[in-house]
């Protein structure tokens, strides 16, 4: 899988590697503000409030 | 690969075999077949990755991230106070000879009558609260109700329904999240110590309490919501705030809760109380 990404991008070895880290980076901004805050909700029951 | 392969074969080749291009391309740089079991550990690695980050998100990051958010929206609103005070906040009792007493906040011997504003909403945000010792910057605002989606994970504070106002004879009671979601706002409310101030501004002005003392409970321990708390014959006369959250952190098998007495009351007109973040005075 990642191999075959590897193959597909283009440029020498130092491009490829921009490449992705970018493309992480990319990805964990997007974890973190968007995917985690609407997951955590549904993972960890948190109560806070006397009842 | 099978974009630039294609292309390749198709401009130079006249055979149509395309089983002759993965061959001659093996022969040029050896590679591996990719195999389901190769693919399945590559996703179950990157899972594992993802789960690591979540919990660094989860202890740590996320709550950097909401804490930044809640203090930015919160100085917006209290900009937003400033600029457009309420038209119903005239100081409402001798605002002159007061002016020069509560600059000592430890002794008011006149101390301005507070302002009771009407119970908000569920999710409408009402005020923000200050605590220094929490940090010099910290800023979150509240809101009507208690509930995780509409007010806790959303804007920070929620004020236990039914319960009194700031300022109000009684108990303001309000919750918060002591980890995650709404940045952790009472993440170190174990280490209030007695005296510490505790300010509430809303529309009409600052309510400050003096911090008094800690409590851990059960979840059942709803008397901390009295009037005067802990007291389920529900005495009167004192204005207090309590405060509750989860404890330890993390979990959710007991509360901590912090109690504190009203001190002080300064109408918007006469700014800020000294230590509190002055966007106001700006």
């Amino acid at each position: 899988m990642y191999a075959a990404l590897w193959r597909v991008l283009p440029g020498p070895w130092w491009l490829r590697t921009l490449i992705l880290l970018i493309l992480a980076a990319a990805i964990v901004y997007a974890l973190f503000f968007y995917v985690f805050p609407v997951v955590a909700v549904w993972i960890t029951p948190e109560e806070v409030t006397v009842q | 690969m099978p974009g630039t392969g294609g292309q390749s074969d198709a401009t130079e080749s006249v055979r149509p075999d395309s089983n002759d291009a993965p061959s001659r391309r093996g022969r040029a740089r050896p590679r591996r077949k990719v195999s389901v079991i190769g693919v399945l550990g590559e996703l179950l690695l990157t899972g594992g990755v993802v789960v690591l980050l979540f919990v660094g998100w989860q202890l740590w990051i996320g709550d950097q991230i909401s804490a930044a958010r809640n203090i930015a929206e919160a100085q917006a609103l209290a900009e937003q106070w400033q600029e457009t005070p309420p038209p119903s906040s005239p100081a409402p009792s001798s605002p002159s000879p007061s002016s020069t007493a509560t600059a000592d906040p430890v002794a008011p011997p006149a101390p301005t009558e507070p302002v009771i504003s009407t119970e908000p909403r569920d999710g409408e945000v009402f005020g923000i609260m200050y605590v220094p010792r929490f940090g010099n910057d910290f800023a979150v605002r509240m809101g009507g109700g208690v509930s995780r989606t509409r007010t806790l994970d959303t804007i920070g504070i929620g004020h236990y329904p039914g319960t009194q106002m700031p300022g109000e004879v009684g108990n303001f009671a309000v919750a918060a999240h002591r980890t995650g979601f709404g940045g952790a706002p009472f993440y170190l409310m174990d280490e209030l110590r007695v005296g510490d101030p505790i300010v509430v501004e809303t529309a009409d002005g600052w309510y400050t309490y003096i911090f008094r003392t800690l409590e851990y409970v059960r979840p059942t321990a709803v008397d901390v919501l009295s009037a005067v708390p802990q007291d389920t014959l529900t005495g009167v006369g004192g204005r207090y705030l309590t405060m509750t959250s989860c404890s330890p952190r993390h979990t959710i098998a007991e509360r901590i809760i912090a109690y504190s007495v009203f001190d002080s009351f300064r109408p918007r007109a006469e700014g800020p109380p000294a230590g509190i973040p002055a966007t106001a005075g700006t």
